[in-house]
């Protein structure tokens, strides 16, 4: 393989090389591009004909002397080494060690794009994560495989939440955790080193893989480096047969570097600047979360994305949305009241739930108590509107009760300590006894039998 | 013909390619990468490209195939799941691993598998044949007879045609005498997807498509032949509402588009259907049902043709006269893919970045659904179901407001519904269906003469419950009169005793017409005589208070499809009970 040198760039604009009259160079390929003062900077090629290249510069275009910047084609993608040695280290955006240890050394390597797994390949996720809280267990049950994102907002208490996620998960029965590739876009020092941290206290370090790119990195990098992390998610995954949770924090960081660049290359905008193909492009990161068929391993993905002022309907969330299997939604509202984790579970939701839970997997009830906490939540929220408005005082005595249902529910359910761990039988006796508060010709949506046996109403008066 | 590459620019090249018509087929590269010639200037080809165009570089060799998107139409589609271009992904899986490579080549079809086929017997050598006329049959599956069809372009004198017995694809079955020269005929033919297959005539819609589920076959039906768009955010349940289409239609063939949509969901199907049984033929539900997949990872440009893909097979199966649902999830990512296109295009953009062909795009989609006089002179329809996704749950983005437009059923999902686990979240005061009427004079036949009144009564009650659930939400509901207040407790039974229907219930998750319009009179029955009972100033505390409330909405999953019997026996129950309290306040009343 021949690799190419040139000089002479043609223009620069944005975080955009252009090299004039350089024949066959094909698209996607990496380059190294150094500067007049010698110093090196990555790119990729990001349009390719005999007149003109257009190369997206990773370390940005700042600087760049037109006259004096040799550009040198690799002749292959951007590709990361792969070795079981990958635990326990740290990398930047595009797989260079940032421990300060050498480079990986391996004759595994593999373009970091991946490529799409055949749907027809893919195993159905069904196994049941107990993560020991009781919003996600009880009402948005995580399984094995699943991609799961944290909605969040600035501020908000994600970044405990997923720690204690990463220090709970574990399936039923089973001691075994999980390898964690932590790949982490535009993360603040502090929040860098609050996972770090995190993960030296409980001594899984050595089964972590971390690729850092901090908010004063390089914001290109960002567009590299969840696709590298998940090339070596799924080299653990597939080729080593481990279970893999990949945390990818935080996705508006992403998505706003793909603005970036897609702004200066020219792309019609959709919604918001955010380009046409910002689905697409999302979609070709978190699909890469799942379970094949014959394979022991699997990547198990909780993507944050924080909601730019709060709104789910911005395009970042929105978009995710419709590709990801469901999303926890933190709430303000609750933070503010001092509730953790404060989860919203009206907007949250589990796609792969159903099949994950149930008789052989959890209890045979789960689902309908799931749903009659939902619906009962529901109501309740309505009813505490009104109270709002007419005062609690002329609410009827069943309105009172749900008052009563939403409140405790709300303290006793979704609050809980941050290294409380809940098995998913705690988890279900609090919701019984939450339940108990509201009377049992109200509760549709379970069966009588269950209510015969979990259901403990008493008539406040009696109380 | 061939030509060489001069520009990648993602999913678009252009290539020096003389000659080359707009929408023929181009093979790219060394791997033979597929793509599709979109636009011409000079000497120069524009071309969509079907997979990656990474490592791609100029001066690579571009070859004009001559032939423009085409499907293979013959015995073996069934069971099946293809990708945007019909390539069979489980033959796929088997031969090039768990990851789709670059340039994968397999024929739609398995060609050497031998069909038993058995010629029509009305058929006679000599005889002047044209296109669409059936040749013979295959048992495809055990539950669907396939009819061996005379391509549609193809007419002239029978020569040849071969006995009973044991063909695969590419043993010739019966020849025609075209012009000058004798043609072959197989088991299967190719057919060009943007071209919509041919029919005698158009006929009315006049049948419901049963698809079991309460709130769209006795509220909002939609017809065999009809069009319907299910717009929804996400997590308003959108996928299954489609999968129980899918799961319980009555239906001859099912056809899955999964379109830029999420791959667990086609896994799904794939791992599910198999072990479902068909209500109709008693059979599994994957003998009638095929899948075209192009999930949201699979490159962008065979998302757009993946639909056109779906609808051809569709038409095919159409043209045996058989009737064929094709439930599109989702439209709002082809439209995605145009626009992705069209904006690397450099063409204007009209609306949110979309391309000002969209709508007539759609519009022309739609309009392939229909119920038609085949070229044999049967009947088969194509009903389409088209998911939308709108960003941000707003209904008047582009794609929802030009479906609205277009379609006849409107399925709209709700996120507030779901988010209070109503399920199916399907909004009954923003859907609509202008097949009513149609639908009346079968489910009139099938029930009782009362049930379009049942039906309209129904709706009545649950929008004068909206109007007063405002009030209730501004003042509480102590400023309602007893009547209002029975007006929202009988909206609640319709909801949570019909229109509310959990897929996950082995009862619940179909429901025959008979129980849809049985549960329906139960409700409808309590609200009528509550009504009476509060002339008689019955408190409505006590109404609710009766046991018969909380089993009305339970009976949904208490009886299923075949123990309607237990909900016409609990007809009388109610009615004895209500006949019980009507004679104590009626006698009350008289003392006083």
């Amino acid at each position: 393989m021949s690799e190419l040198e040139y000089r002479y760039a043609s223009a620069v604009k944005g975080g955009l090389l252009f090299m004039s009259h350089v024949p066959n160079i094909a698209f996607g390929d990496r380059v190294i591009i150094s500067d007049h003062k010698n110093q090196l900077r990555n790119g990729q090629v990001v349009m390719s004909s005999n007149e003109l290249i257009m190369i997206q510069v990773i370390e940005g275009t700042e600087d760049l002397d037109l006259e004096r910047t040799w550009v040198r084609f690799l002749e292959k993608p951007f590709e990361i080494a792969l070795s079981p040695d990958v635990l326990g280290r740290v990398f930047n955006g595009i797989g260079q060690p940032k421990d300060g240890r050498p480079p990986l050394i391996s004759t595994l390597k593999r373009n970091v794009n991946g490529a799409p797994v055949n749907p027809a390949a893919r195993s159905y996720p069904k196994e049941f994560i107990q993560t020991g809280i009781s919003a996600i267990d009880g009402l948005n049950s995580l399984v094995r495989g699943q991609k799961l994102p944290i909605f969040t907002g600035s501020g908000l208490t994600h970044n405990r939440l997923l720690a204690q996620i990463v220090r709970q998960a574990k399936l039923l029965g089973e001691e075994s955790g999980f390898a964690i590739v932590f790949a982490a876009m535009g993360l603040s020092y502090s929040d860098t080193q609050y996972y770090i941290e995190n993960f030296e206290n409980n001594g899984v370090l050595g089964n972590v893989v971390m690729f850092i790119n901090q908010a004063d990195d390089p914001p290109l990098e960002r567009l590299i480096l969840p696709r590298a992390a998940l090339t070596v998610a799924e080299y653990l995954a597939f080729d080593k047969d481990m279970h893999v949770l990949v945390i990818l924090t935080d996705m508006t960081n992403y998505s706003e570097a793909l603005r970036e660049i897609s702004t200066a290359k020219g792309d019609v905008p959709a919604r918001k600047g955010y380009p046409g193909y910002l689905y697409s492009d999302l979609a070709s990161i978190y699909e890469r979360a799942g379970r094949i068929k014959n394979r022991h391993g699997s990547i198990t993905m909780m993507p944050v994305v924080s909601m730019p002022s709060d709104d789910i309907t911005h395009p970042i969330p929105d978009l995710t949305g419709y590709i990801t299997e469901g999303q926890i939604v933190l709430a303000r509202e609750l933070h503010n009241q001092g509730i953790y984790p404060p989860i919203d579970i009206s907007p949250s939701l589990s796609r792969l739930m159903k099949d994950g839970v149930g008789r052989n997997d959890t209890r045979d009830d789960h689902i309908r108590v799931a749903n009659q906490l939902y619906a009962a939540y529901a109501k309740a929220l309505e009813i505490r509107n009104l109270a709002s408005i007419i005062g609690a005082e002329d609410l009827s005595d069943i309105d009172q009760h749900f008052l009563d249902f939403a409140d405790q529910f709300e303290k006793r359910f979704i609050q809980q300590k941050e290294n409380e761990e809940r098995s998913i039988f705690e988890t279900l006796n609090i919701a019984w006894d939450l339940l108990s508060i509201l009377p049992a010709n109200l509760l549709s949506r379970v069966t009588e039998e269950e209510l015969a046996k979990y259901h403990r109403w008493k008539e406040r008066s009696e109380v | 013909m061939a030509g060489k590459l001069i520009e990648i620019n993602g999913p678009l090249v252009r290539a020096q390619l003389e000659k080359a018509v707009n929408g023929e087929q181009v093979s790219i590269g060394q791997l033979g990468i597929i793509g599709e010639v979109i636009g011409r200037d000079g000497d120069y080809s524009t071309i969509q490209v079907y997979e990656d165009t990474e490592s791609l570089r100029p001066g690579e060799e571009v070859i004009a195939l001559g032939y423009p998107l085409s499907v293979e139409l013959g015995p073996g589609l069934l069971g099946n799941i293809f990708d945007g271009i019909q390539r069979p992904l489980e033959t796929l899986a088997k031969i090039a691993g768990d990851y789709i490579p670059k340039g994968a080549k397999v024929t739609p079809l398995d060609h050497k598998k031998l069909w038993h086929f058995k010629p029509n017997s009305e058929r006679h050598e000599g005889e002047k044949l044209s296109g669409g006329e059936i040749l013979g049959t295959v048992q495809e599956t055990e539950s669907i007879v396939h009819s061996i069809l005379v391509p549609p372009n193809t007419q002239g004198e029978l020569i040849l045609l071969k006995l009973e017995g044991d063909y695969c694809l590419d043993d010739s079955i019966a020849s025609v005498q075209q012009g000058k020269e004798e043609k072959l005929l197989y088991l299967y033919h190719r057919w060009p997807v943007r071209q919509p297959r041919p029919y005698k005539v158009r006929d009315h819609a006049i049948a419901p498509l049963i698809t079991g589920q309460r709130i769209f076959d006795t509220f909002f039906p939609l017809l065999k032949g009809g069009k319907a768009a299910v717009p929804g955010p996400f997590g308003a349940g959108k996928t299954m509402v489609q999968q129980q289409i899918a799961r319980w239609s009555n239906a001859d063939i099912v056809i899955y588009v999964g379109c830029g949509e999420r791959g667990n969901e086609l896994v799904d199907i794939l791992t599910t259907f198999p072990d479902i049984v068909d209500p109709k033929s008693k059979r599994s539900l994957m003998e009638r049902t095929l899948l075209v997949a192009n999930t949201s990872n699979m490159p962008v440009v065979a998302r757009e043709a993946s639909i056109y893909v779906g609808v051809t097979i569709a038409e095919y199966y159409r043209d045996q006269g058989l009737d064929v649902v094709m439930v599109a999830d989702s439209t709002s990512r082809w439209a995605e893919a145009l626009r992705e296109v069209s904006g690397r295009l450099g063409q204007m953009p009209v609306e949110e970045g979309y391309p000002a062909y969209l709508a007539s795009r759609l519009s022309a989609f739609y309009e392939r659904a229909g119920r038609v006089h085949t070229l044999s002179e049967q009947r088969g329809s194509v009903t389409l179901i088209g998911a939308v996704s709108p960003p941000g749950g707003d209904f008047s983005e582009p794609v929802t407001g030009h479906s609205k437009e277009i379609v006849q059923t409107f399925w709209a999902l709700s996120k507030e519904l779901a988010d209070a686990r109503h399920y199916p979240s399907v909004s009954w005061t923003e859907s609509f269906s202008g097949y009513v009427n149609t639908a009346a004079k079968w489910w009139v036949k099938q029930t009782d003469q009362e049930w379009l009144q049942l039906r309209n009564d129904a709706l009545t009650l649950l929008s004068r419950d909206t109007e007063l659930m405002r009030i209730v939400n501004l003042v509480g509901p102590e400023a309602l009169s007893p009547e209002q207040r029975w007006i929202i407790d009988g909206a609640n039974l319709i909801k949570e005793g019909v229109l509310q229907q959990s897929a996950l219930d082995d009862v619940d998750s179909y429901a025959s017409p008979e129980k849809q319009y049985l549960l329906l009179k139960i409700m409808m029955l309590i609200y009528n005589r509550g009504v009476d009972l509060l002339k008689l100033e019955v408190p409505v505390q006590e109404l609710n208070r009766l046991s018969i409330m909380g089993k009305a909405k339970r009976c949904k999953s208490t009886y299923s499809s075949e123990q309607t019997q237990g909900l016409r026996d609990f007809i009388n129950a109610i009615n004895q009970v209500f006949d019980q309290l009507e004679h104590t306040y009626s006698e009350n009343l008289h003392k006083v």
